[in-house]
């Protein structure tokens, strides 16, 4: 979530799901949420109950456009064109909420008079290095001063980087306040968007103008002092080679009304499962250690522990405290092997080296550089993009082992998947061993799961799992156990990670860890004597404190006391805040930068809008939220510049945004996205029509591509691929399937893959629903059943007409609901900063009829 | 901020043991005690439906009912197609004008409603069955028990929604209890419960036709004017001799788009006019015969 962390400061949503009764107008886009969030649409349909406008803007019509009250079809990958033009409807027409956006974000901050745009430089931002295929953000920068990404990752590729930070300790960013400065971000962000204009954005999404500026309007109409608007959005903005840019415009968008940081106002990133929100918080990303630290890199200076908390501490702002954090999460690792001599454990953790996330995993898994792969609670054959590169992945392992609660699709690629159907490869020929280890449900073992809003919701184990079964936590203690003792009496450098891990959770008399240890020590506690912290605010960077997720801290506060299994929300004459309920990080706070919730005196907005003001008399911020700013930081504070000062000191009583360093919110970004510092319109990887911003610069510059055989893309306009593929979640499935399609009383309700097809096509290829269709794209063919349907319709861009097809991706051949894999048409492609895929815009072919069977499998 | 969600009384829960029942648990779910002697019932606000299907997976998941597996039917995203033995309750989706970019406010254009048994006042199939296998609970539900049911099968056709069904499996006839069973425990029935946005709403059958009426009002006034109660005394679905449906319905189209009857009415109110003119008949017949019978005397 790089978007909402550049822009905002920390990558999560920023208000709470309930909090969205309380919006004006709520806008959903890259989401189908009433189909897959459906509880938490119910607080947009509070929000409409009490005369919320409803928007939903989406390449298809669902049964989230059915509750709407606005409906903007647009073609996939349109996005930016789309939320480019309403920011520009605000900006020409003096419609944004400018006593809010002024103070609170970089607007008037000047940037360097070296930075050229995409609109000056034929389709780039300046510091393209076409040969790298990658920018340098040395031109993005202020005047003058290098500001630290406020992403995981501080560090930026550029000369006397740390030195050139230094900068914000002398004196606040350059700014302009009245905005008239040429380079000030202002000018630079109403030239940039300028061209996306009404009629270029009917040209680029498809949407009419006269709906397009109906939701300008909208969304204009419910912004400034008394009303609010929030954005829903989910994978269809992430899944694209330019998905943190569409988030971006949005962010930016709601920077410019003021809807951040207020109630019923912000963007709420939903997310795909239970836990996807605590799993990156956790750090299942590989380049993430747990609470949005970076994972060392070889090749960038964190070679000791000096050089990397040199150049990964940010000089102001809240990210200050990193040493405390980072240090503490080596004691929480390795205990008592973390010493001052191996730099308290940094010298131990593994280095990345590059791009390790699933996409080049697959593609070194199909080169046969991976020999073994762990499948936990996923299915790639399924959810993978480009599945028969993935299959081909898992045929060159040596060992697999896929822990599920069924058999799954990927544990059975061997024997049913497209390699064998397709006849390229026989079961016998493939030596992958395959081990299916039996996994628990969540009512089958205790933990927590950290929802959408960053909550955390502790679970019970209520029922033991039938069989062999075992929790995830039971299979990875007893597997670092294992390990540890495998290399126990290895002397060898390498093996010293693993031999130091602290790895001492109490078990059971079944052998299951204790739950709560585990957040006990995310919580954080003294060492050596292992007692709980009350919050962050305690952890220390001299390793007299260990702490397992920093961010995470006080969800444990004392012995006995987990507030995640707190359940106490608010009576009907509650604030609605509902503290009581669960652990929301950090520290508790529900709606993230709430100091922006009141003016920059200090008062509400407007008694309607009220969470946060300061209270002269008692010398502190009150609000029925906890705090997301110092507690008795005035407003009129201002920082002493005479004294350099550091951290949260360097940051004036008006600058809500803590995480970022210079305090307010990054309509411009200056260093932490690779694809440039404001969003511009670039086409998907595969699309049917030029970029008619830039003809010749059609996709995303900097997007991530792996060339492989098995991985042909089809390039733009190709006239084999005409239509516009979209692939899609349906409520009745859980992605991969798995829970799913093994329970009668839910694959009953979706039994079979289909595609959704717009009429007038099926008229033109004399298709009804229920027939056999094949799709086709460069990397496979699919067959699949037609749904002929109004709610997909035909886009006019410019002289073409261009239709859109919709596939849910949920099917395969294992369980009760079966039908071909969608991944098998989509491609191995990835937007530059997180690696995402690409798979909710790409274009494809269509024809009435099955595919032949080589192989004989049916 | 707005005011809290919760129901005053689950305080009351939030600092005791977690793991303990809650009595009356309806009260805090649904805003209702269950007591019998009263009518329960449910009002189904199509207007807030979003066709998730949650209220068919609890139904059969509570009710222990299997799956009837017909296979992907083509007609929109509706692949249970009908209320039955083994569906007691069934989403039905109508594509209707889904090219629209302005609607009017809640559900529109692409309808979806979650279809149940009515629970009648007076219930046809009720009056149809010869064993007294269907009876009317002390929640003034409809319910049927299969232990005396004999199969013969007359609920079937004299039910005018389509509702009650012999499984094939014991030859008996099912259909939804307003889960019986729950409401004895003073617990919601699975379907209202699990719906998300509320569209399924149960509670005493009066208050729910007020609260019903006041939606309709609201409604309007936010600009959908094509808003009417199904089932309501006096309302279309309460017709032929039913006075009204213990599951009523707010629609926004007419009836038969939501494949319900427009005027559905009892099979025995026909049973009086057709008693006298069977013995109008008879008595006809007796005279004319006595007459032939004089005739050739």
């Amino acid at each position: 979530m790089p978007s909402l962390g550049a822009t905002f400061g920390r990558g999560a949503a920023t208000l709470p799901q309930w909090d969205l009764a309380n919006s004006d107008c709520v806008l959903v886009m890259g989401s189908n949420m009433a189909e897959n969030h459906p509880i938490a649409f119910r607080f947009v349909m509070q929000a409409k109950q009490r005369g919320a406008t409803v928007i939903h803007a989406d390449p298809r019509f669902t049964r989230t456009s059915a509750m709407a009250d606005i409906y903007a079809p647009l073609r996939a990958g349109s996005d930016i064109a789309f939320l480019g033009g309403i920011i520009n409807h605000l900006l020409q027409n003096d419609l944004w909420f400018r006593e809010f956006a002024l103070p609170y974000t970089n607007l008037s901050t000047i940037v360097g008079e070296d930075y050229r745009g995409p609109g000056e430089l034929g389709g780039y931002f300046s510091g393209w290095n076409a040969e790298g295929r990658r920018y340098s953000p040395e031109s993005w920068q202020y005047d003058g001063v290098v500001v630290p990404s406020s992403l995981a990752e501080g560090y930026v590729e550029i000369e006397g980087f740390a030195e050139a930070t230094r900068r914000l300790h002398e004196g606040p960013t350059p700014k302009d306040p009245t905005l008239q400065h040429p380079s000030c971000v202002y000018q630079i962000l109403k030239r940039h968007f300028a061209r996306y204009t009404p009629e270029m954005v009917e040209q680029v999404t498809g949407c009419p103008r006269e709906v397009f500026l109906k939701v300008a309007d909208a969304m204009a109409r419910n912004s400034g002092r008394e009303r609010t608007g929030a954005i829903c959005y989910a994978v269809g903005w992430n899944h694209h080679t330019k998905g943190a840019q569409i988030i971006r415009t949005g962010a930016i968008l709601q920077a410019l009304l003021g809807n951040v940081g207020r109630p019923g106002a912000g963007l709420l990133a939903l997310r795909g499962h239970t836990s996807i929100q605590g799993s990156t918080d956790i750090a299942t990303l590989y380049d993430l250690l747990p609470g949005y630290l970076p994972q060392p890199h070889a090749f960038r200076p964190h070679h000791t522990l000096e050089d990397y908390l040199k150049v990964e501490t940010s000089p102001t702002g809240w990210w200050n405290n990193f040493p405390k954090y980072y240090v503490s999460l080596l004691r929480a690792f390795y205990g008592a092997q973390a010493t001052p001599e191996n730099g308290r454990g940094h010298d131990l953790l593994p280095r990345i080296v590059g791009d390790h996330s699933q996409l080049p995993l697959t593609v070194a898994m199909a080169n046969g550089v991976i020999k073994g792969l762990f499948v936990m609670g996923q299915n790639p054959v399924v959810g993978g993009s480009n599945s028969k590169l993935v299959q081909r992945g898992l045929a060159q392992l040596d060992w697999l082992v896929v822990r599920d609660i069924a058999e799954t699709d990927t544990a059975t690629f061997w024997r049913d998947g497209h390699l064998v159907r397709d006849g390229e490869m026989r079961p016998e020929d493939i030596g992958t061993e395959v081990f299916l280890m039996p996994g628990s449900l969540s009512g089958e073992k205790a933990g927590s799961f950290t929802n959408t809003h960053r909550l955390l919701q502790w679970h019970d184990k209520v029922v033991a799992g039938p069989g062999d079964s075992r929790s995830e936590l039971w299979f990875t203690y007893h597997l670092g156990r294992r390990l540890q003792e495998l290399y126990r009496a290895s002397t060898r450098e390498e093996d010293a990670p693993i031999r130091s891990l602290l790895w001492d959770y109490p078990v059971d008399e079944e052998g299951e860890p204790d739950a709560e240890a585990v957040l006990r020590e995310i919580n954080g506690y003294t060492w050596p004597e292992r007692e709980q912290l009350a919050s962050f605010n305690d952890l220390k960077s001299d390793g007299s404190t260990a702490c397992g997720c920093w961010i995470y801290g006080g969800v444990f506060p004392q012995p006995g006391r987990n507030l995640a299994r707190a359940r106490k929300p608010d009576g009907p004459e509650g604030p609605g805040t509902h503290l009581g309920w669960g652990f929301a990080w950090p520290d508790n706070r529900r709606t993230l930068n709430n100091r922006a919730s009141a003016d920059p005196e200090g008062r509400p907005w407007s008694e309607r809008k009220r969470l946060v003001w300061w209270d002269e008399t008692k010398g502190e911020w009150q609000s029925p939220d906890q705090i997301d700013f110092v507690k008795t930081k005035r407003p009129d504070y201002e920082p002493d510049w005479s004294k350099r000062p550091a951290g949260m000191d360097a940051l004036s009583g008006t600058q809500p945004f803590i995480m970022i360093p210079d305090g307010v919110a990054g309509i411009f970004v200056p260093s932490g996205l690779k694809d440039g510092p404001l969003p511009e319109h670039y086409e998907p990887t595969e699309t049917p029509v030029r970029n008619a911003f830039h003809p010749g610069v059609e996709g995303n510059p900097p997007a991530k591509r792996w060339a492989h055989d098995l991985n042909p893309i089809a390039a733009p306009g190709d006239p084999r691929y005409p239509h516009v593929l979209t692939t899609y979640r349906l409520t009745e499935h859980h992605s991969g399937g798995t829970p799913t399609r093994i329970v009668p009383t839910t694959a009953e309700l979706q039994p079979e893959g289909f595609c959704e097809i717009p009429t007038e096509l099926a008229r033109e290829l004399g298709l009804r629903s229920t027939d056999w269709v094949v799709l086709s794209t460069p990397r496979g063919e699919i067959e699949t059943r037609a749904l002929v349907t109004d709610r997909l319709r035909p886009f006019r861009l410019g002289e073409r007409r261009v239709f859109q097809l919709g596939l849910p991706w949920h099917y395969g051949w294992a369980g009760m609901a079966t039908g071909d894999v969608a991944n098998v048409l989509t491609a191995v492609v990835g937007d530059p900063n997180t690696g995402m895929h690409e798979n909710k815009a790409l274009t494809c072919a269509l024809r009435p009829g099955r595919l032949a069977r080589r192989g004989g499998q049916g | 901020m707005a005011g809290g969600l919760a129901h005053p009384r689950t305080l009351e829960y939030t600092d005791r043991d977690p793991q303990g029942p809650v009595p009356q648990e309806a009260e805090l779910t649904a805003g209702h005690r269950v007591e019998s002697g009263r009518s329960y019932g449910f009002f189904t606000d199509t207007t807030l439906c979003i066709g998730c299907k949650a209220c068919e997976v609890a139904c059969k998941e509570w009710n222990n009912l299997p799956a009837d597996q017909p296979g992907l039917t083509g007609q929109s995203y509706d692949n249970t197609g009908r209320l039955g033995a083994h569906s007691w309750r069934h989403v039905t989706f109508l594509e209707r004008g889904a090219r629209a970019t302005s609607m009017p406010p809640f559900q529109s254009n692409w309808l979806m409603m979650s279809d149940v048994c009515k629970h009648c006042d007076p219930a046809p199939c009720l009056e149809a069955c010869p064993t007294g296998a269907l009876f009317r609970t002390e929640f003034d539900t409809v319910v049927v028990q299969q232990d005396i049911c004999n199969g013969c099968g007359y609920c079937v056709p004299a039910c005018p929604f389509g509702v009650v069904e012999l499984a094939k499996e014991d030859g008996k006839a099912h259909k939804c209890t307003l889960c019986y069973d729950r409401l004895k425990g003073g617990l919601e029935p699975a379907c209202a419960k699990s719906c998300p946005t509320d569209s399924i709403q149960f509670g005493p059958v009066e208050a729910l036709q007020q609260r019903a009426a006041a939606r309709v009002e609201e409604l309007e006034a936010q600009g959908q004017t094509a808003a009417y109660l199904y089932g309501t005394p006096g309302g279309p679905g309460a017709t032929g001799g039913i006075r009204r449906l213990n599951a009523f319905f707010l629609l926004t189209d007419r009836p038969e788009r939501y494949n319900l009857p427009p005027a559905p009415s009892r099979p025995s109110r026909n049973a009086r006019p057709s008693f006298l003119a069977g013995l109008a008949t008879m008595a006809g017949l007796a005279v004319a015969a006595a007459l032939i019978g004089v005739g050739r005397r």
